[in-house]
């Protein structure tokens, strides 16, 4: 269940992505995109009822940590795919801004110079 | 092998130590870049015919990230630092049309950190970090002018690349959830323990996606047209010269070929991809004006020539066919690969020298160039003609190699495409032969003088370098340079071997943390 939401949101950030016209709109479902892929990996670490993964050595010998805690390396992936996603989607607001000072909107059906 | 984390260090240091310089000084940053990537290139080319893993911090594989030297990643090691040092040399007087210099070989640094270290290490994750340092800077470098299309295309880029990150790192986690680990070797031995299942195909998808879409293979390749030719032309020779083959074609065949072993849907796939990116790419480079959009879209169509040499070797290979066959199949490809980002990088240098000169990237404004800017047209007739597969120049034989690969083993229909799209690739650029540099002067069209000599030397030192490469193909040369990285794609259990033997062989101060991990 959680798996589909997660599969569904991924959906949600990839439609707007392709659909929309407004560059705030766009810039908004690749962050929908990335929290998507980023809820996938923490769930991915997750365990229902577990402890957080940190322990002393005295801990360690023969007791049932392992078993009872929860992943913490995909936690640790999140932090940097966060970091990482918000480097570039502040690049890509700084760039919206600019566009919007040389053309005056964000509507990228206006902001055509360009040919594919 | 302690050296190896240097390649990644000096760059990334420089890159925080130049915004810092004086800005009324521009010349110390120049000094500091060339200075930099001249040390890169001196660091790789002593790597040469080594082999070896580096665990970072002591922590061995599969707990620590390793960086693994071997063949394939010095092939692309030295390439990367080779390239990158010609263009900060040609940068140093072409930049200065533009401010913030210090700024420019920040982000310039960054980019080569970025591919250092993806073609370094021997982790999954790492590999993304490394791939989005090389990818931001990029998208970065792409809007370093701030004029109107260089923002729009550095926009594109930006979303299309974010979205190809994101598809990679679901693929890294489908990976981590399905076998435990992120580990290429790891990863490696357990994929070939327990076979691919759907989910595991399904990342095995997501990847080809998300690299191809970083290696601009069509239907993936829409935002390259735009941001090659918007980024100054040094950034567009690093970019269409090596930043797609170190973080979009190497990462891909790495992971294709030494993680998951290559089966025949995935060798199709290539070949598919790799001729379709050939045969589409070349029709719209043939009706393009402007040159760097011509020289970018031709850039994909020979992306095509690298993806089908790779997808005949795997095909052989996969069906368990002759490994002569399939090594030079490999062979071609990844000799295709380094010639590329020669004559590619020379081609982009040679049209910025061409914009820096008259002023305009359109063919139809220049016409009669070549008598007043001699060494600018001589590079560029070298590189075209490289390009276009002339003998003997090295273009020539790299197409030749794949396609008797494609012939040998019988993919007669892809032989036949490889031969059509060179005879294409010859007439795209007399094209631009025939209208830049022969003929009369386009009317309205000023004298113009050559280029300043810090812009002729990288030119001329990389039309050298495609009148000798031909030379690589000698027995001598050969073992030393292309046979180790043939090998690497070859053998995936000496890969794995490679980096899982260091496990062992390193100490056994870790093995309470060890028994945390594997628990």
């Amino acid at each position: 269940m959680h798996y589909f939401l997660c599969l569904l949101l991924l959906m949600v950030g990839l439609f707007g992505a392709l659909t929309q016209k407004n560059l705030i709109k766009i810039i908004l479902s690749v962050a929908i995109i990335e929290h998507a892929v980023n809820t996938f990996l923490i769930m991915v670490g997750y365990r229902h009822d577990g402890t957080a993964p940190i322990v002393d050595r005295a801990q360690v010998a023969g007791s049932s940590f392992a078993s009872g805690a929860v992943d913490p390396l995909p936690q640790a992936m999140v932090l940097t795919a966060i970091v990482i996603s918000l480097g570039v989607l502040a690049l890509m607001v700084a760039v919206a801004m600019r566009l919007y000072h040389t053309y005056g909107t964000y509507d990228i059906t206006e902001i055509r110079k360009l040919r594919g | 092998m302690k050296l190896l984390p240097l390649m990644i260090a000096i760059p990334l240091s420089v890159a925080f130590i130049l915004p810092l310089l004086p800005k009324k000084r521009p010349r110390m940053a120049d000094c500091l870049a060339v200075l930099a990537t001249l040390a890169l290139l001196a660091l790789a080319a002593m790597l040469i015919g080594q082999s070896g893993v580096y665990a970072l911090g002591g922590w061995r594989p599969p707990v620590g990230i390793v960086l693994v030297l071997d063949g394939l990643s010095w092939l692309v090691l030295i390439t990367v630092a080779l390239v990158s040092f010609l263009v900060t040399v040609f940068s140093a007087r072409y930049m200065e049309q533009y401010t913030a210099r210090g700024r420019y070989y920040a982000l310039f640094m960054l980019m080569v950190a970025g591919m250092n270290g993806a073609v370094l290490t021997g982790d999954m994750f790492n590999l993304y970090v490394f791939i989005e340092v090389a990818a931001v800077a990029s998208y970065a470098l792409v809007a370093f002018g701030c004029h109107e299309e260089e923002l729009e295309a550095s926009f594109k880029y930006a979303v299309l690349g974010s979205i190809a990150s994101s598809f990679i790192l679901l693929g890294i986690a489908l990976m981590y959830c399905l076998f435990g680990t992120v580990n290429m070797a790891h990863l490696g031995q357990k994929v070939s323990a327990s076979g691919l299942n759907r989910a595991a195909i399904f990342s095995l998808v997501l990847f080809i996606a998300g690299f191809g879409l970083k290696a601009a293979l069509v239907p993936f390749h829409a935002w390259l047209p735009d941001a090659h030719p918007s980024a100054p032309a040094p950034i567009s020779a690093m970019l269409s010269g090596v930043l797609i083959k170190a973080i979009g074609v190497y990462a891909l065949i790495r992971v294709l070929f030494n993680v998951f072993g290559v089966t025949a849907q995935v060798a199709t796939a290539l070949m598919v991809l790799g001729t379709i990116s050939m045969v589409v790419a070349i029709l719209m480079a043939l009706i393009q004006w402007d040159l760097k959009r011509l020289l970018a879209y031709s850039s994909i169509s020979q992306i095509g020539y690298v993806m089908l040499g790779f997808g005949v070797g795997g095909a052989v290979l996969a069906a368990g066919g002759s490994p002569v066959i399939a090594a030079l199949g490999f062979l071609g490809a990844l000799f295709h690969l380094v010639n590329h980002a020669v004559f590619k990088s020379l081609l982009f240098l040679s049209s910025g020298a061409l914009e820096y000169a008259t002023g305009t990237r359109q063919l139809k404004e220049m016409g009669g160039l070549g008598k007043e800017m001699p060494v600018t047209a001589g590079a560029s007739l070298v590189a075209s003609l490289a390009i276009g597969g002339v003998p003997p120049l090295n273009g020539f034989f790299s197409k030749l190699i794949i396609i008797l690969a494609c012939v040998s083993s019988g993919h007669y229909g892809f032989a036949l495409a490889a031969v059509l799209v060179s005879i294409f690739t010859l007439a795209v650029y007399m094209k631009v032969q025939k209208y830049a540099f022969l003929g009369k002067p386009a009317e309205g069209r000023k004298s113009v003088h050559e280029v300043p000599a810090a812009m002729r030397i990288p030119m001329t030192l990389l039309a050298v370098l495609c009148l000798g490469m031909s030379l690589m193909l000698l027995p001598g040369p050969k073992k030393r340079v292309l046979d180790p990285a043939v090998q690497v794609l070859m053998d995936r259990d000496a890969y794995i071997q490679s980096v899982m033997g260091v496990a062992s062989a390193l100490g056994a101060g870790q093995e309470t943390d060890m028994k945390i991990a594997e628990n």
